[in-house]
């Protein structure tokens, strides 16, 4: 057993850690406190290489393992989770689906500006009645001629509606199947078509600077071969992005619980009361050994089950569970700091108060962690 | 073409231990990362590349785990890497390093050579100015801004001295060691590390450079480390008490020349 990252990780782990500790730090906190995607930030993210790193060179991506692309989006999310937000969506949910199942022509045709993070791409699949029970999609697409046309909405959808978006990834219900269920298929949707609007969503509790948006389709037409790989797969195809996406989740409660736990330590370290350091009394350094605890077990398990799928075997269960463990390992991490931080950690001032608003989300999407229970149920045969 | 040393040397977040032996440090569990004076010098020897071509070679001495630092400088864009590694060498004081990487960089064409203007870790300084007494060719030290002259024969270097700036003209081949304030370092790229892999690293050893090995390591050192100690405990403060400013003024007075001593 070698548990030894290449060299190549390190470097990478480095070179995120150092830039997210220089150009996003230093503008988290206004960023979230003004609700604003960054346009600048964005930039940088991308100059560095942080889109397409799964994608072969061929498409201009950095043919990087998944191992490497979950330890950069950790960095980054050690740094902040809006950040890490639109990294590991842009990544998982915008380039994946086109990556995995587009044809050569399509491909072509966007790949290359998402790589370079010139532009993002969204990936539409919840709606305002199927949420967890995404197989209940409302959303229409009928042919008409050689013509798709959209009916419906999406809601949440993550970098959907900046100014750089270029399209959208859409569940959509295509026809009946033969055994009366509907066949959902993937329809891809350009930006600034006719009788499709997106529109960013405002007032979040967490992820404030990330980009989220609702979509609504109304007799929008977009050409027959904008389906994404074969009629009636689309289920398939979004299940498969999900335990893909779920790696990244996991990244970002991973990253998110570090530096829950770095914050903790430092401040518990340095916070006196009654004549010593908070983190000499036992309660409170019991807390902290059991984040450290926590946070290298959840750091096992994601980068086992990423090392699953880059040596092609499933990975699936450990996805879920990854997911899961790390979203609730940030939690813990989140609660604990704040607690060591007393009343600071409530104030915006200590950065631990906005890791504790950005936990949250992890535990919610893409798939809830009861989701992510009934997954690992039926995969180990309970359900 | 160029040339750039790099140094290894204790992440400055590192907690740092002393080893028993109270001269060297515990070195286990450190994390290791590219000198930062080191990466001003690379950055700036691939800036000079850019606007005027040729290559950028990365030399170090140093153990195995220095190539992480050497394949950082390739994935910011250098194009090859030598390590001088060889274990007679650990321990060596800074001539004897100036001697390593000089042998290697005598049999290259250069035109400059960047290094830190010191390391991090000792702070001796000394690196830089030995390789250029080695190599017989001028050595301009702490240098804030470099410009290379178009026809490239010659360089003009900024040094901050005393609140002032002194300008200095040097033909070329020369070296300069880096300070705070040349450029701003870039970022390792993901495409950068990716390609960063097949880019060449040479490993040589002292015999493969033709230099005696009793001139290296422990033994051979001009410098001898006695003693390390950690630096004393920070004392905490002391409020002067007192009703009014001339009773605490007094009371000032008198800790200072009683307790402190000082006057
Ligand atoms: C900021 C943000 C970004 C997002 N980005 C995207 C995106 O890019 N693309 C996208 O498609 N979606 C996105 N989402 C949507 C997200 O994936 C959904 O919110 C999530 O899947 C849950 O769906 P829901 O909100 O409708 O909750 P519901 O499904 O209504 O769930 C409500 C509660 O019921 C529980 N529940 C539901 N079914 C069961 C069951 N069978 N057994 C037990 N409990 C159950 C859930 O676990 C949850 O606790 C985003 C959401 C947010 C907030």
């Amino acid at each position: 057993m070698d548990f030894s990252l290449s060299m190549e990780q390190e470097i990478l782990r480095n070179s995120v850690r150092q830039f997210a500790e220089k150009e996003i730090k230093p503008v988290a906190a206004e960023l979230d406190e003004k609700e604003e995607f960054s346009y600048d930030t964005m930039k940088k993210m991308a100059e560095l290489g942080l889109f397409g790193m799964f994608v072969s060179e061929k498409y201009g991506g950095q043919a990087m393992d998944y191992v490497s692309y979950i330890i950069a989006t950790e960095e980054v999310a050690r740094v902040d989770q809006s950040h890490a937000a639109t990294v590991a969506a842009g990544n998982s949910l915008g380039i994946g689906p086109l990556y995995y199942y587009g044809n050569d022509e399509q491909k072509e045709k966007y790949l290359p500006k998402l790589c370079t993070g010139e532009a993002l791409w969204g990936f539409g699949l919840t709606e305002p009645n199927a949420g967890s029970d995404a197989g209940n999609t409302q959303t229409t697409a009928v042919l008409d001629g050689d013509e798709w046309v959209i009916n419906g909405s999406k809601i949440f959808i993550t970098n959907a509606s900046t100014r750089i978006t270029t399209g959208i990834t859409a569940l959509c219900r295509t026809g009946t199947r033969k055994d009366g269920r509907p066949e959902l298929s993937c329809i891809l949707i350009e930006s600034g078509t006719p009788g499709f609007e997106a529109k960013e969503m405002h007032g979040k509790m967490m992820w404030r600077a990330s980009n989220t948006s609702e979509l609504y389709f109304e007799d929008c037409r977009v050409p027959e071969e904008n389906l994404l790989g074969e009629r009636g797969h689309g289920f398939r195809q979004m299940l498969e992005t999900l335990d893909g996406g779920r790696l990244s989740i996991g990244a970002m409660g991973l990253g998110g619980a570090q530096a829950c736990f770095e914050m903790a330590l430092n401040y518990s370290k340095e916070r006196v009361q009654f004549g010593r350091p908070i983190s000499n009394f036992q309660v409170n350094a019991f807390k902290l050994s059991d984040m450290a605890l926590e946070i290298e077990c959840a750091r096992l398990l994601l980068y086992k089950a990423c090392w699953l799928r880059d040596k092609g075997k499933p990975f699936i269960k450990e996805a879920a569970m990854a997911k899961l463990y790390c979203s609730e390992v940030m939690y813990r991490c989140a609660n604990h700091a704040v607690q060591l931080h007393g009343g600071y950690g409530l104030m915006k001032e200590y950065e631990v108060e906005r890791f504790y608003r950005d936990q949250k989300l992890l535990e919610i999407g893409e798939g809830t962690s009861e989701v992510q229970r009934i997954v690992i149920s039926r995969l180990i045969g309970a359900m | 073409m160029s040339a750039s040393g790099v140094k290894q040397v204790p992440d400055t977040e590192t907690q740092i231990r002393i080893a028993p032996d109270g001269q060297s440090i515990v070195k286990d569990d450190i994390k290791w990362v590219m000198n930062p004076y080191d990466e001003f010098g690379v950055e700036e020897a691939l800036r000079i590349k850019e606007k005027f071509g040729g290559e950028v070679t990365i030399v170090s001495l140093g153990p195995k785990r220095v190539t992480e630092s050497i394949r950082t400088a390739l994935a910011m864009g250098a194009d090859k890497g030598v390590l001088i590694n060889d274990p007679s060498a650990e321990d060596s004081d800074a001539l004897a390093t100036a001697r390593a990487l000089a042998a290697v960089i005598k049999d290259m064409e250069y035109d400059l050579i960047f290094t830190g203007q010191r390391g991090v870790d000792d702070d001796m300084g000394l690196v830089g100015a030995s390789v250029a007494e080695i190599l017989g060719i001028p050595q301009l030290s702490v240098i804030t801004k470099v410009e290379v002259s178009e026809d490239g024969t010659s360089v003009k270097v900024e040094r901050p001295v005393e609140g002032q700036t002194l300008t200095i003209e040097s033909p070329l081949p020369a070296l300069i060691t880096a300070q705070k304030g040349l450029n701003e370092p870039r970022y390792a790229s993901l495409p950068g590390i990716m390609k960063a892999k097949k880019k060449p690293l040479e490993e040589k050893t002292l015999a493969d450079l033709g230099l005696d090995a009793s001139q290296f390591g422990k033994e051979a050192r001009k410098l001898k480390v006695l003693e390390l100690t950690p630096p004393p405990q920070r004392q905490a403060g002391k409020i002067i008490d007192g009703e009014t400013p001339e009773e605490k003024a007094a009371e000032l007075a008198r800790v200072l020349h009683e307790e402190a001593k000082v006057i």
